[in-house]
This record gives C-alpha cells, sequence and structure tokens, in this order.
C-alpha cells in the first residue's frame, strides 16, 4: 500500500485556553474523497485550518506528501500543494471572478495568462461561472460564491483540496450540481471533505472518518458506514445524544 | 459533463452590480451648492482650487495611513512623524541648492523639488521599514500598544528632528516659478495650488492603476478584506505589511515636502498638527478605502475653505462637523471596506 498522501498523528490544537483537538490521527489516501464527519463543535473546522497551519498543533504531527508541515507558515503549506476552502468560502468580495482565480494562479504574472483549457474544464462543472467572470464577487449568491470558491482552488493542480461545508446553506438543486461536481473532480483531485450533510457525502465519499469531541472516534470506508444503519446511529445519533 | 452545467446554471441569474454613486456626487455638489452663498464667481473658483490643492495634500498625506490600517489593522499615531521627517528630509537639498530654488527656470526648480521628493520619500520609505520592524511588529493585533507606541515614536522622532535640526523654524522658501498665480479674468489661481493639485491626482491615479491593474495590488485589496485567505492562497502577507507600509511612509514624506512647501516655514510638530486632520479624513473616507479618502479629503479641506470664508468661527470645527455629518449618514465612512 502506497504512503498515504496526508497524515495527522496525535494533533492537538489549543484555541486560547481551549484544548479543541485532543489527539487526532487522520490519513487522507492518495486519490479519492476522503469525508470528515461530525456534529458542530467536534472540530472539523479546526482540523482543517490545522493543517493549512492558520492554527498550530500543540502536540502531535501533520505529514504532508512525505514532509512534517506540522509548524509551516500557511503560505508554505499551501505552495506545497495544499488548497482550502473554507466553511465562510473565503471570497474577495470586492474583485471579480476573474480577479478571484487570477490570485489563486500563483503560476501566472497576468491575469490573461491563466490556462485557458484549465478555465473551460472548470466552467464544465460550473457553467456560471463563465457568465459570471467580470462580475464583483460579493454581488453572486451562496451558491455562485461556492462556485467561486472551488474554482479557486482548482484553477492550478493542486494535490489536496480542503473543503469544508460546501452545502452550507444551499438550495437543493444546488446540491445537486455540486455533487455532479466532484463527482467529476475526485477523478483527477484528492480531497479531504467536511461534512454534516450525510446524503450528500454518502454519494460522493471514498473513506470516512468521524470526529467527536475533538478525536477521530471511527474510519474506515464509506461505503460500510452508508451500508450499516447501526453503526450510523451509534456513530452520529450517539454523537448528537450526547450532546442534547 | 452536461447535466452539471445544466444545474450549475440553475443558479445564474446575473446579479446587479450596484454602483454607489452617492460618494463620488459629494464634492461637485458642494461645490456647486457654495456657489450662489459665495456670491462671486472669481472669489468661488479661487477657494474651490486652494480647497482641491489642500485636499490633494492631505490625501497624499492619509493615503498611506488607511492602506497601512486597512490591510494590517495598524493604529499608527505616529505616520504623522513620517510628514514632518519628509519635510525637514527636503531642506537637504532645497537649502544647499538655494541658487537652483531662486532661478527663473521652471526646469531647474522642478529638478530641485524632485529630487527633495525622491530624497524625502527615500528616507521616509527606510524610515517606515526600520519603524514597522522595531515599533510595529510586536504590537501586530494589540490596538491599546499600537496607540502608545506609535505616539512614544512620533514624540523621539520629533525630538530627533531637533537634535538634528535645532529647535529653530526653519523657512523653506518655494521656488521661484512656483510663486504668483495664474489670473484668469478675475481669478486668482496659485500656481502653487495647481501643482499640487496635480501631484495629488497623480498618486491618486498611480494608486488606483496599481490596486486595479497589478497583482500585487489585487494582493492588498484581497489582504484588505481577507489576509487569512490571502495567506491560504501561498502569499506571505507579511511581505506584503512591509511594502505597503513603507509605500505609506514615502507617501506620507511626498505629502510632508508638499506640505512644507506650502507652509513655507517647518516646525517639528508639522506632522503630528495635522494627525488628527489625516484620521479624520480616513474615518470619513472609510477605514481602508483608498477611493474613500481621496473624497474625504476634498471633502473636508473644501468645507475647511468654504467656511473659512463664509464663517470663519464656523471653520475651527468644520472638520468635525463634516466627521460627524457623514458617520451619522454613513457610520462607515465614505466606502466601507467589505471585511468592516
Amino acid at each position: 500500500m502506497s504512503d498515504p498522501l496526508l497524515q495527522l498523528a496525535g494533533v492537538h490544537t489549543h484555541i486560547g485556553q481551549y484544548h479543541i483537538l485532543q489527539g487526532v490521527d487522520l490519513v487522507v489516501p492518495q486519490g479519492g474523497i476522503t469525508v470528515l464527519l461530525g456534529r458542530n463543535g467536534a472540530g472539523k473546522t479546526t482540523t482543517l485550518r490545522t493543517i493549512m497551519g492558520l492554527w498550530h498543533a500543540s502536540r502531535g504531527t501533520v505529514r504532508f506528501d512525505g514532509g512534517d508541515i506540522t509548524q509551516s507558515p500557511t503560505p508554505d503549506i499551501a505552495c506545497s500543494g495544499i488548497a482550502y476552502v473554507p466553511e465562510s468560502m473565503g471570497i474577495f468580495s470586492d474583485l471579480t471572478v476573474r480577479e478571484n482565480l487570477y490570485l489563486a494562479a500563483r503560476s501566472v504574472k497576468r491575469a490573461g495568462e491563466m490556462d485557458e483549457a484549465r478555465l473551460e474544464w472548470i466552467f464544465g462543472f460550473f457553467g456560471a461561472l463563465k457568465k459570471f467572470w467580470n462580475q464583483p464577487a460579493g454581488t453572486l449568491s451562496g451558491g455562485q460564491k461556492q462556485m467561486v470558491a472551488i474554482a479557486r482552488a482548482i484553477v492550478e493542480p493542486r494535490k489536496l483540496l480542503l473543503i469544508d461545508e460546501p452545502t452550507k446553506g444551499l438550495a437543493p438543486a444546488i446540491i445537486q450540481g455540486m455533487i455532479a461536481a466532484f463527482r467529476e473532480l475526485k477523478r483527477t483531485e484528492t480531497i479531504l471533505l467536511v461534512e454534516q450533510n450525510f446524503s450528500f457525502v454518502c454519494a460522493l465519499g471514498d473513506s470516512v472518518a468521524v470526529m467527536d469531541g475533538g478525536r477521530i472516534v471511527h474510519s474506515g470506508s464509506m461505503a460500510a458506514l452508508a451500508d450499516d444503519r447501526e453503526l450510523q446511529h451509534k456513530l452520529l445519533g450517539l454523537s448528537l445524544d450526547a450532546h442534547q | 459533463m452536461t447535466s452539471i452545467s445544466q444545474v450549475a446554471s440553475q443558479d445564474s441569474a446575473l446579479p446587479k452590480v450596484r454602483v454607489d454613486m452617492l460618494p463620488l456626487l459629494l464634492v461637485p455638489v458642494l461645490a456647486l451648492l457654495m456657489l450662489p452663498l459665495v456670491g462671486s464667481f472669481p472669489t468661488w473658483v479661487t477657494l474651490t482650487v486652494a480647497g482641491l490643492a489642500m485636499g490633494m495634500m492631505v490625501f497624499m498625506m492619509a493615503s498611506g495611513l488607511t492602506l497601512i490600517f486597512g490591510l494590517m489593522d495598524v493604529l499608527n499615531f505616529g505616520h504623522g512623524a513620517f510628514v514632518s521627517v519628509g519635510a525637514f528630509t527636503a531642506t537637504l537639498v532645497l537649502l544647499p541648492m538655494k541658487s537652483w530654488v531662486e532661478a527663473e527656470s521652471v526646469w531647474m526648480n522642478l529638478s530641485v523639488v524632485g529630487l527633495a521628493i525622491l530624497l524625502a520619500m527615500l528616507v521616509t520609505g527606510l524610515l517606515g521599514w526600520a519603524f514597522e520592524r522595531i515599533i510595529i511588529r510586536p504590537v501586530y493585533g494589540l490596538h491599546l500598544k499600537q496607540i502608545l507606541i506609535t505616539m512614544g515614536g512620533m514624540i523621539v522622532a520629533e525630538q530627533l528632528i531637533h537634535v538634528i535640526w535645532g529647535a529653530e523654524q526653519i523657512p523653506l522658501q518655494l521656488p521661484a516659478t512656483f510663486r504668483g498665480a495664474f489670473i484668469f479674468g478675475d481669478a486668482a489661481l496659485e500656481k502653487y495650488r495647481l501643482i499640487a493639485v496635480g501631484v495629488g491626482l497623480t498618486v491618486f491615479i498611480s494608486m488606483f492603476l496599481v490596486l486595479n491593474r497589478t497583482k500585487v495590488g489585487l494582493l492588498i485589496r484581497a489582504g484588505v478584506e481577507n489576509g487569512e485567505m490571502v495567506e491560504a492562497l501561498g502569499y506571505r502577507i507579511r511581505r506584503l505589511f512591509v511594502g505597503v507600509f513603507v509605500a505609506g511612509s514615502a507617501l506620507a514624506g511626498l505629502g510632508g515636502v508638499m506640505w512644507g512647501l506650502y507652509k513655507e516655514t517647518l516646525t517639528a510638530a508639522i506632522g503630528g498638527e495635522i494627525t488628527v486632520l489625516v484620521f479624520i479624513v480616513i474615518i470619513v473616507g472609510g477605514l481602508g478605502s483608498v477611493g474613500g479618502c481621496f473624497i474625504g479629503a476634498m471633502l473636508v479641506a473644501l468645507v475647511a475653505n468654504y467656511a473659512g470664508f463664509l464663517a470663519p468661527k464656523v471653520a475651527l470645527v468644520s472638520d468635525i462637523l463634516v466627521m460627524v455629518t457623514v458617520l451619522l449618514w454613513r457610520p462607515q465612512g465614505l466606502y466601507p471596506v467589505a471585511k468592516r
């Protein structure tokens, strides 16, 4: 078996006085979609932010593509090949869609130098973006902004995409579009996807990890979890009950 | 793939772009409203040009500060020090090259002032780099400490000016061909004020082009809105911070030279005295907004000039009145930056 693309071992993260991650062990294999599930406050977003170096681990190690990135600065982590789509989408609302993608395309000096074939590939997922190309991103709807956020992450080839709750607040029709887009994306990209929408990730995930209380409490294949209602109830239901 | 595009396009209604024109109309509307109140067209022209010139000089000093606050979230109460240092540095060129200043040659005058401006911007830029490294860097994110330490830095800078240049006022002569006025009908337009308008417009257009047409400019605008995301895209925002701080300090130095030539007398407090006005301008414009800062500077300076002519006592508080009025209308300034 090949080495995992990303591996977290015993990662602890403190935010101020709060001890959020309490020994996270997580493996993201090369290729496909790994889903990180869990209730609100379980530590999913903190896990992504710790991988991205936006918060640094106080203990444990984060290894990516054979290197230790635990204490690396965020720009170095991004340049090593990780793209991040935060829950808030992180769109630059004052800039146009084109300018948002241009900033994400680090290797080009001018907007006109962006890889047109790659852009056409992106427009294949999110056709609407072509129409909004010169529109300020702040004027777009939530679904349109999410398209920009994901397009920005894939405007140049990256080794790993970290995507935090892409369906949050989106209409069902848009979520269906997202499912189709992610199905296409996972053919070429490795994705670590944080979600609370179980039906969304059921249709997409290859492997899954479930978080609770700042730890991974289950990991395995998504197919196994999708087929085992008792396990779903135990992991996701128990988790909810415990905090009611 | 077709199905993906079809589903994605369900959310593809083209949103309307709302262009916020109202603040852009403020300056022309104010100027036109004042015409009947002033009564005399030549006087109105003179007052308006004088106001615009002052506004341009204030903009030069304020534009760097608004970017520094917007991008770095740093309250730099020591910004005035760069204005003072810029003005005093200019004396290192203008006093020894007095014959060039007094020559009745536009080119010699422009050359000597240009050289003074270059040196002032270089010195204040370098000083800004050191100021960011030594004074600002340890207090990122700590507003109270920023206020205290930058005010302290300002006091130290003023005292150092006293040590280097002495405590006496230094007269700064306006170059020979910059003196006097152009007469259009009955309106007298001071040459130096027109030069100030030209320099101010050049700075504004340059900043506009850099911020809108270059990758660095887009990164600065993006960083003002969401610095964390700029880092997550792979850019070192700390380098942008330093660059913007240096550029902002150099602009303050430029403003200091222009302001010093306008006042024709230098004291170490020349920057400190204008700091309050500069802060009013960037608050009126919306913290972090260069366009807002430009309109704010014109508005504050024009109101001060018109009030000085129509009701001199009101002129004493006109800056504050403009700020209060604008903030009652738009509590975050004329063009609030998205994150605020």
